[in-house]
């Protein structure tokens, strides 16, 4: 059984599709890096499975299964139960992520005390340890600390403790270290990893970060307008992408260029809610666009684990195939 | 904190000099003067009158008249009013209880109602709900204070016999001025039915002076409820897991709460200038009714009085609102 079980999952506000029917499974301890640019509905598909997809956002799902439980079948009180303890989530920006009116400690207790409860010294502590878990120095002073009194990188610390207060399967991190640093992203990322392993947790790691996902993910999904185009294990999929967009992604990294004047990029930009093309969704940008591309939208192709979205999927030489 | 409090504290001075000169000029600038008007249909002969003025100080050119005043303030004397010859301070301390009263129930009223609008407005944003309260505390800031009292009471009142039409207490009772708050009295006096008629009496009062108060509040919670509840913050808390009204009323409420306290501050001012039409219309012994009663004999020092003690009153508690401002925002707590 799969810790986290998507099939089809949709994310609809009025007429916008800003997920379209992805599915994918994520196995207990397992690492799973989301990559695609803004606007591919990697955040959105993360906040549809905590819950927080807000009216008039709409979320449909032919499987939605959390550990085997139903989270569409379930009614909201118990989704909340699971949501903070088992299923936790941090977000992009540390800095305004957290409510600048409590204390840090304030924060950390209440998600204990929301799930688990305890007496008031045993919270205390236990936010104590979390701290100290997370690399604070002088944990005990900083509980009484406001947000405003903590730097970038310290703010993500605090809430990743709050994240793993409970000790979660499932931890989404929706870029970690964008908002952070050079320098800091990558303690962060570290600490992630560290306490993933630690606590055999299944990681949803969604970055714009290519190298990152190369280095850390088990297995990793290409997003791009809403659909997944690419998956596989994260390794293969880097070094023998046969998506054009993966392709272009990659080229599109500084190391690809060396030696050029200018980054290769695609041209054109990921469609909206008004020009979404008919057929592939990337067949206006696409480089070996053919005709039936910009007619038929392509299946997913290719074992269950090594899925591609394209007509003409690219070979091991990069080339499509005829 | 205290060098943050003593800096407001010094921008106070020359608010005070402003406040002098403006209301000093100001109802020396009404045509009339105050013999005639305390002579009224008679006249007075030309020889009494100059022997009044001078006996009043009114023949001195006006700035030794202002530098006098002046100098009264600055020992703590206002000076005595022309009509009853009263301290003005005497006459405003036993007047004031009355309005004070009147503004806080009327601010009760205020924040019972528009805070609770409000976060229910932003919380069911764009449903009907939502509009209507919209438009409801719109209706009520528009409304003429003079015109919603005179309407209620034609209802309430007049039509339906529920409330009484003015004063403070029915005239069947007669209680001692202990505290000078007729709720408080009425109840001490433990004369029967009391206590009833002088709640009574303030109902209809406090809804007309909270009516601008309410709205005002009402849309500020609504919008600041709205932008904090978009925030990243917000997010994290539901991603705890936590109960949704905790998200609101905890997480929430408190940081859209200090912009609005801000405007409870601000809406002492209303208070005090409304009760000046409310207890015209509704013969509320209060300093709203002393005001208008004393700009109509030209009563100059009590005018002058008056309001720098009423201006006053909306300093300080504005610097009691900034205060709390820093107690509810820990960023504001800490940059002092």
């Amino acid at each position: 059984m799969s810790l986290l079980q998507l099939e089809n999952l949709s994310v609809t506000f009025g007429n916008f599709r800003a997920v379209d029917n992805i599915s994918y499974k994520l196995e207990e301890g397992e690492v799973l890096g989301i990559v695609g640019e803004s606007g591919s509905g990697k955040s959105v598909s993360s906040l549809s499975v905590m819950g927080l997809i807000d009216f008039p956002g709409k979320v449909g799902a032919n499987q939605l299964t959390f550990a085997g439980q139903d989270l569409q079948a379930m009614p909201e009180k118990q989704r909340r139960k699971l949501t903070g303890s088992d299923i936790a989530m941090i977000f992009q920006d540390p800095m305004t992520s957290l409510n600048p009116c409590f204390s840090v400690g304030y924060q950390i207790i209440e998600a204990l005390k929301t799930h688990q409860g305890g007496s008031k010294k045993a919270l205390k502590q236990r936010a104590i340890e979390l701290l100290t878990q997370v690399g604070i120095p002088a944990p005990e002073s900083r509980l009484n600390n406001y947000p405003h009194q903590l730097s970038g990188g310290m703010s993500q610390r605090v809430m990743i403790a709050m994240a793993i207060a409970c000790n979660p399967r499932l931890l989404i991190a929706d870029e970690p270290t964008t908002a952070l640093d050079v320098t800091i992203q990558a303690q962060i990322i570290d600490l992630l990893i560290e306490l993933q392993r630690k606590k055999k947790m299944g990681l949803v790691l969604i970055t714009h970060d290519l190298a990152l996902v190369a280095e850390v993910a088990h297995r990793v999904i290409v997003m791009y307008a809403g659909q997944i185009v690419e998956s596989g294990p994260a390794a293969e999929v880097f070094r023998t992408p046969k998506h054009p967009y993966t392709q272009a992604l990659l080229a599109s990294l500084p190391e690809s260029s060396s030696g050029k004047a200018r980054l290769e990029a695609l041209p054109g930009v990921v469609p909206g809610q008004y020009d979404r093309p008919q057929g592939c969704l990337l067949s206006p940008r696409c480089p070996y666009a053919q005709e039936q591309c910009h007619k038929v939208e392509p299946d997913n192709q290719g074992p269950l684990d090594r899925q591609v979205k394209c007509h003409t999927p690219l070979d091991s030489e990069g080339r499509p195939a005829a | 904190m205290f060098q943050f409090i003593f800096r407001r504290l010094s921008l106070v001075i020359p608010t005070f000099i402003g406040i002098t000169l403006l209301t000093f000029t100001l109802i020396h600038m009404i045509p009339g003067d105050p013999i005639e008007v305390m002579a009224g249909e008679r006249g007075v002969s030309p020889e009494r009158h100059a022997e009044l003025s001078a006996q009043l100080g009114l023949d001195k050119p006006l700035y030794e008249q202002y530098f006098h005043y002046v100098v009264g303030i600055a020992q703590g004397d206002l000076g005595q009013s022309l009509v009853t010859r009263e301290p003005v301070m005497n006459e405003f301390l036993t007047l004031f209880p009355a309005t004070v009263e009147l503004a806080i129930c009327a601010a009760i009223f205020a924040i019972l109602v528009g805070l609770p609008a409000g976060i229910f407005a932003a919380v069911k944003r764009g449903t009907v709900l939502d509009h209507s309260v919209m438009t409801l505390s719109l209706t009520g800031y528009s409304m003429p204070i003079f015109w919603w009292a005179l309407l209620l009471m034609l209802v309430f009142s007049v039509t339906l016999g529920w409330t009484p039409v003015s004063g403070r207490i029915d005239v069947v009772y007669w209680i001692d001025n202990t505290t000078g708050f007729m709720l408080i009295d009425s109840w001490l006096s433990g004369e029967e039915g009391a206590f009833k008629s002088a709640v009574s009496h303030l109902i209809l009062p406090s809804i007309v002076l909270g009516t601008i108060p309410m709205a005002v509040i009402a849309r500020m919670t609504r919008s600041s409820m709205l932008e904090v509840l978009s925030e990243d913050y917000i997010r994290t808390a539901r991603a705890k897991g936590i109960a949704p009204w905790r998200v609101i009323v905890i997480h929430a409420l408190r940081n859209a709460l200090i912009p609005v306290i801000t405007v409870i501050g601000l809406q002492v001012g209303t208070l005090l200038s409304g009760a000046i039409l409310t207890e015209t219309v509704f013969a509320w012994p209060g300093i709203g009714k002393w005001l208008i009663e004393s700009i109509s004999r030209r009563d100059y020092p009590v005018v002058q009085g008056g309001i720098l003690i009423v201006a006053t009153i909306i300093i300080v508690v504005n610097l009691l609102v900034d205060i709390a401002y820093g107690v509810v925002n820990p960023r504001i707590r800490h940059n002092r």
